[in-house]
């Protein structure tokens, strides 16, 4: 009996004295090339963390979100940091599921974080989540194809001057597109882009009093300008085109436009994949003059759930993987222009970046151009572009999403997508207790 | 004359076997092709020939190392196979001699609980697995994939043993076997080729689980369907990595159904045969 | 005595699966239950509370409900048409005297090894994309537009998916079957003049007729409960063209978090299926019996 308690005790101080010496924190992050990257880069922090081992979960972006969110939800504690955006910080926050990140050290310098992104992740001036890489959106184009069109495009284009040209630069017959979007159905997908297209239409989710308002002509005006838009110089089966299917389509010439993240500009300007890299320009999101831009505001950011055991450690991991130091790490391992971009001013006045990066200067005027506290025309109660930081906003905005899908691919039409969209999105408010 | 036509039937019956079976497995060739070229390569329109690049390899491994997933799917599989075949086995065993009016009810009534969507009880599910401290070990995904598994185990066993005649057991009673010896010395050896092919069948059900093994787990218990999950849509160019991936998440199982592919067809009859 | 010693240790054995079964049965379904009552949604729990029947009234009441249940319907009744009718031609072929039939077997039934969102993510990004997918090159070839399979024929493709995958077990199970088909009837049945459809109709097809049943009992069962390969593809869209019972009831748990809605929805299911699952054994269970 006594021995069974020496060797019980034994055992638990054995394992005590295991943990203090190697804790290991559980990171779960998206497959993008950034995050990659990162991984490959961990020995930087294991060195200078010694005792800290890093276990890394990579999903893809839908089942990473599905897994977080269910694991946070129930308290399940399998992950010590998790990679959100820019939609979950606002409402994880309030839930009181994520810590605030008060103890990054002391050179962390989170005065330096974009202030639209730090915006983004903070609530009641207190940081939820530590920006990763963030993003706004653009145009890219072609110079050759505009230059053929005979059109010169402007730094700051309406959507007037996008639609005339990309009917200008269709030429089907040899399989040049005007303009790649986003047509596949989500709320991170097609309503991205759509959400912040209706920004600059004047359009809005919801009024003041949380009413959806798909039935306004703004909205109408959106949708039927896309549509058109698409059908007439948009590429087949662009109904389910996300990113990857444009970034494809552009880098093998068949794209005159494309609109979408910064993040794809150092894909199409590398010679290595892109038969196109040389002949790319760039200009902000267009606008029709009503004073907002259609460009979104995103960045994946890393959080601590408030359930960890290993807060500190996660903490110095989080720090590590979003300073100063860890973009001057990717530079010196790969180049400047695989840094991670959109998180720190800093990084946009570096001169080496600049050289690297031709499209630094207008990621941050894009991102700049995005306002998360007052995204529209008309006033609306919810904060941030391209989405509405509700908990009901992701199946919302995906039911919607795919309703609209199904106007670009001519099974509905826009006027009955419209009035499906607003019948769900009444519905979806009405359960929610938003309306009565 | 009658030899002739044989021939030619033959070659005929060849032909389009070859050209049928060929088209379906256009899809899983095709990935193992494209596995092998570049990524530019890989969306340069169609192209049997690849050049022969492992770069898709070596970036998979890079990212994701192979191993350990791996033996967690092995793991997993064979862990939850043994488990269920123990539990089953009897189960089949029983109904299968000693019937009664009720041993097709209870039958129907097991495969009725694979009706409920998995979907449906995740939350639930997720809710008992964290109280048992469960998430992310092999221990609570064997148990998932034995249970979820296991209807379909006992019923395939079941119809395996009812073709297994009755006489024998006579016989062997006749001459003084005790029950465990007619168990073992009699009835064992005319069970293993069913007993072998449901395990076969239950190995290829439980790699192939894709709802719980993903959900359940994070790092520790991570089998090949997560890793597959990490390169199903990235930003860039993917379409040579994924197929890489998809090849080695699908190659242990497709090399291991086609060396047991009699044993696996031996049993696989659930009592079709009659 | 040794037949009442072999029952009561019939039942010792039958036991642990039942009783497993059960609990693993029943503790899920109630608590299904019991969330199916309730709002509950842990992203936004301010109005969670008993509800009653409200969860079945909305789950009802969601535009995509009725299409979801018929798109359901339409994917398995599909899936197993394709299945049996190839599978029993793919028998019939295999059966035939040829070169090289272990290596032809061996691909038949390769896509049967195949995990689901390995397939999903081949066929949708290898074989059917519009751009870069083999069919896309096949109708560029022929001067054809490409057709955007995912958008046009969303149902289909996902049929089609499925089918692949399945076709390969219908195939096998016929094949056993058909295999054991006696060889004296088939050359008494030929030597009576029977022409090879005769043979096929009056003999080969009532002694398939297990086999057949077999496939669509088990085949019924997993495809009552496709979603990966939707949620690979289509997503349920355009619209709600490729939404089915279990993908509809996952967006309600996994997107929108309305586990109280995604628990009637899953009680709806478990009806659903045991509605098919009766017709299904009344109309094919009595080919178990013989």
């Amino acid at each position: 009996m006594k021995l069974k308690l020496l060797v019980l005790s034994l055992c638990s101080a054995s394992a005590l004295a295991f943990a203090a010496h190697a804790e290991s924190i559980t990171i779960a992050t998206v497959n993008n090339g950034d995050m990659i990257r990162m991984q490959k880069l961990t020995d930087d922090f294991t060195a200078k963390n010694p005792g800290i081992e890093l276990n890394w979960v990579t999903l893809e972006e839908n089942v990473l979100r599905e897994r977080v969110t269910t694991d946070i939800a129930t308290k399940g504690g399998q992950y010590d940091v998790m990679t959100i955006g820019t939609y979950e910080v606002p409402i994880w926050a309030k839930q009181s599921w994520l810590l605030p990140l008060d103890n990054l050290g002391a050179d962390y310098d989170a005065a330096d974080i974009i202030p639209a992104i730090a915006g983004g992740l903070s609530v009641d001036g207190k940081l939820y989540a530590a920006p990763f890489y963030g993003e706004s959106s653009f145009v890219m184009y072609r110079k050759d194809l505009m230059e053929k069109a005979g059109l010169t495009m402007p730094d700051a284009p309406t959507w007037e001057f996008i639609g005339e040209a990309a009917r200008k630069m269709t030429d089907r017959a040899n399989g040049i597109n005007g303009v790649c979007l986003r047509g596949k159905a989500g709320w991170g997908e097609n309503m991205a882009f759509l959400t912040a297209m209706s920004n600059s239409f004047g359009a809005r989710w919801f009024d003041e009093t949380w009413k959806p308002q798909f039935d306004q002509p703004e909205w109408k005006n959106t949708l039927d300008t896309y549509v058109k838009l698409m059908n007439d110089a948009g590429p087949a089966g662009a109904s389910s085109n996300g990113f990857n299917e444009n970034l494809a389509l552009f880098q093998q010439g068949k794209c005159g436009m494309w609109i979408d993240a910064p993040v794809a500009a150092s894909f199409v300007s590398n010679p290595k994949d892109s038969t196109v890299a040389d002949k790319v320009g760039y200009a902000l999101s267009p606008d029709n003059g009503l004073g907002k831009r259609g460009n979104w505001l995103w960045a994946w950011s890393l959080a601590i759930p408030a359930g960890t055991q290993k807060s500190e450690a996660a903490q110095k991991f989080v720090s590590w993987a979003t300073s100063k130091a860890y973009l001057d790490l990717v530079a010196s391992k790969e180049g400047w222009a695989n840094v991670p971009p959109g998180t720190r001013t800093s990084l946009y006045n570096n001169p080496e970046y600049q050289a690297a990066a031709p499209f630094a200067k207008m990621t941050l005027d894009s991102i700049n151009a995005a306002d998360p506290t007052k995204p529209t025309v008309k006033p609306v109660p919810y904060v941030d572009v391209q989405f509405v930081a509700i908990p009901e906003f992701q199946g919302l905005g995906t039911t919607v999403g795919q309703l609209f899908s199904a106007a670009l691919a001519g099974q509905m039409s826009v006027d009955d997508a419209l009035k499906q969209a607003q019948d769900a999105a009444t519905a979806t408010m009405t359960e929610g207790g938003y309306i009565q | 004359m009658a030899r002739a036509v044989t021939t030619q039937h033959k070659t005929i019956a060849t032909a389009v076997a070859w050209v049928v079976a060929l088209l379906i497995f256009f899809p899983i060739l095709y990935t193992i092709i494209t596995s092998f070229k570049s990524e530019t390569e890989a969306i340069a329109g169609f192209n049997l020939i690849p050049s022969f690049t492992t770069e898709s390899y070596a970036e998979v491994q890079s990212q994701y190392n192979y191993f350990k997933p791996f033996m967690n799917s092995v793991i997993l599989s064979l862990g939850s196979t043994i488990l269920a075949l123990l539990i089953a086995v009897p189960a089949a065993w029983s109904m299968a001699f000693s019937p009664t009016r009720r041993t097709k009810d209870i039958l129907m009534w097991m495969l009725s609980t694979k009706m409920m969507p998995a979907v449906a009880v995740l939350f639930p599910m997720y809710l008992i697995f964290r109280n048992l401290g469960l998430l992310d070990s092999r221990i609570g995904l064997t148990v998932m994939l034995t249970m979820i598994n296991l209807p379909i185990v006992v019923w395939m066993l079941y119809t395996y043993f009812r073709e297994i005649p009755g006489e024998i057991l006579e016989a062997s009673r006749m001459d003084g076997a005790s029950l465990w010896g007619e168990i073992w010395y009699v009835l064992t050896p005319m069970a293993v080729p069913g007993i072998a092919s449901t395990m076969l069948l239950n190995i290829i059900l439980a790699w192939n689980e894709a709802f719980w093994t993903i959900r359940l787990t994070a790092t520790n218990a991570a089998p090949l369907t997560a890793f597959i999950s990490s390169f199903s849509s990235p930003q860039g160019l993917f379409w040579a990595k994924l197929s890489a991936a998809s090849t080695l998440a699908i190659a242990p199982i497709l090399i291991m159904g086609w060396f047991s592919q009699k044993q696996l067809v031996r049993g696989l009859t659930f009592g079709a045969v009659k | 005595m040794a037949t009442r010693q072999t029952q009561t240790l019939a039942r010792f054995m039958l036991a642990p699966s039942v009783l497993l079964l059960l609990v693993w049965m029943a503790i899920p379904l109630v608590i299904t239950l019991w969330f199916s009552f309730q709002q509950y949604n842990p992203l936004n729990p301010i109005n969670d509370r008993f509800v009653g029947f409200g969860n079945y009234v909305l789950f009802y009441s969601n535009p995509a409900f009725l299409q979801s249940i018929l798109n359901t319907l339409v994917l398995v009744l599909s899936v197993l048409a394709i299945t049996v009718i190839g599978g029993i031609l793919l028998a019939l072929l295999l059966d035939q005297p040829m070169w090289g039939q272990g290596v032809v077997r061996i691909l038949v039934i390769s896509p049967f090894f195949v995990m689901p969102p390995v397939a999903a993510l081949v066929w949708k990004n290898m074989i059917m994309h519009p751009g870069y997918g083999v069919f896309a090159d096949i109708a560029r070839f022929f001067g054809l537009q490409p057709v955007d399979w995912f958008a046009q024929y969303p149902l289909f493709s996902v049929i089609l998916i499925v089918a692949w995958q399945w076709l390969p077990f219908a195939t096998l199970i016929l094949l056993t079957s058909l295999q054991s088909l006696d060889g004296e009837q088939k050359e008494a049945a030929e030597m009576d003049g029977a022409g090879f459809m005769s043979r096929f109709i009056y003999l080969t097809l009532p002694h398939l007729a297990r086999g057949i049943t077999v496939v669509i009992l088990i085949q019924t069962i997993f495809l009552l409960a496709v979603y990966a390969e939707i949620l690979v593809t289509t997503n349920g869209g355009p619209g709600y063209a490729s939404t089915n019972l279990p993908f509809l009831v996952y967006q309600k748990a996994s997107l929108e978090f309305k586990i109280g809605q995604a628990s009637a929805g899953g009680i709806i299911a478990v009806i659903l299926a045991n509605i098919v699952a009766f017709f299904l054994m009344r109309a094919v269970g009595k080919n178990l019996d013989k």
